[in-house]
């Protein structure tokens, strides 16, 4: 394969994949467009923000080991008190860091 | 273009919120350029990937298989399966984007990544926001981005062990530090736990991130068919 075959097979890759991705970003936009703004429909809409997040979160801080769900917890508990994203983030990081500094 | 102050307002806001997770963004990017060097990707190469693809997770397995001869269309097969969230994500913002025009749709998504995603959902829920604050996000940590990764593959990574400063938790954190904004109440108990179960299995079970589908969209299902009863009686 001569180089320029190889060059215009990584711009391939590279465009393949930014149009797959970008035509799913603006394509779960568009649809929901599509979609009935009422009663099932609604809800299903209406709780998907919160289950996406959650299936983020859960697999893995469950993932991160005991200390991450301290640290997972403690993330939580210094949100809900203080509101500071912040934070609770750096005290989430914090937390896991110092563990693995201590092998735990 | 012309911004309104509101808009430069909410730019500039959504910017400063993404700051601290841009940061372990960086240093995940440093790691990658790296990788991307080993694997014989020029630095404008690996430019044009960050500011086109633009995902994290699926830029890590797109180097990881660059092999000559490139397998280009399993290559772009793993992005589509890797990146099948963000047409959820993408839906879920719909309402951000109501009444805004076509062209500003198309504009705008394409900066949208799970962070600044979550940080937006989480302003939107307690306040006014608009997708200026979602672009500014997005601007933040496609900087971090480039940043991060022109910074690896120039130098070597930075930081070569993000996992021992916990950086690999930041992702986690933030989600975590925001949750409390997606709570609507009572109603979401059922959905939510749903979520927590399916993602959780999922992922035992499946590769890649199909477990975000799955519970994303498990728990949405049980909203839509499962309703508290003293709430069915007033809503139907």
């Amino acid at each position: 394969m001569s180089s320029t075959e190889f060059d215009i097979l990584v711009w391939l890759t590279i465009v393949g994949a930014a149009l797959v991705t970008y035509g799913l970003r603006i394509g779960g936009l568009l649809l929901a467009d599509r979609l009935p703004k009422t009663g099932r429909f609604k809800r299903f809409m209406d709780a998907l923000p919160g289950t996406i997040l959650l299936s983020l979160i859960v697999p893995a801080a469950i993932a991160a080991g005991p200390m991450g769900w301290v640290a997972t917890f403690c993330t939580g508990l210094c949100s809900l008190k203080s509101g500071n994203v912040f934070l609770s983030m750096v005290v989430g990081i914090l937390i896991v860091a110092t563990g693995r500094w201590f092998g735990i | 273009m012309v911004f309104s102050s509101s808009q430069r307002q909410d730019l500039r806001e959504g910017f400063i919120a993404n700051l601290v997770v841009a940061a372990s963004v960086a240093a995940y990017g440093s790691v990658l350029g790296l990788m991307a060097a080993q694997k014989g990707l020029t630095w404008y190469q690996l430019l044009v990937m960050n500011l086109s693809v633009f995902a994290g997770s699926a830029q890590f397995v797109m180097v990881d298989m660059w092999l000559p001869p490139l397998p280009v269309v399993e290559i772009i097969l793993a992005v589509l399966v890797i990146n099948m969230r963000y047409l959820l994500i993408g839906a879920s913002l719909n309402p951000l984007f109501r009444g805004t025009s076509l062209s500003h749709k198309f504009l705008f998504m394409h900066l949208v990544a799970d962070e600044n995603w979550a940080m937006t959902m989480a302003r939107y829920f307690k306040q006014p926001t608009t997708t200026w604050f979602l672009l500014g996000g997005g601007i933040c940590v496609q900087s971090a981005w480039c940043f991060g990764t022109l910074l690896g593959h120039r130098l070597g990574a930075v930081i070569t062990n993000p996992e021992r400063y916990g950086l690999d938790f930041s992702f986690v954190a933030v989600f975590t530090a925001l949750v409390f904004s997606f709570w609507k109440g009572k109603q979401d108990v059922v959905p939510w736990m749903v979520a927590a179960v399916v993602a959780a299995i999922a992922e035992v079970l499946m590769p890649g991130k199909w477990y975000i589908i799955c519970g994303g969209i498990a728990g949405a299902l049980t909203a839509a068919l499962y309703q508290p009863v003293e709430e069915a009686r007033v809503l139907d």
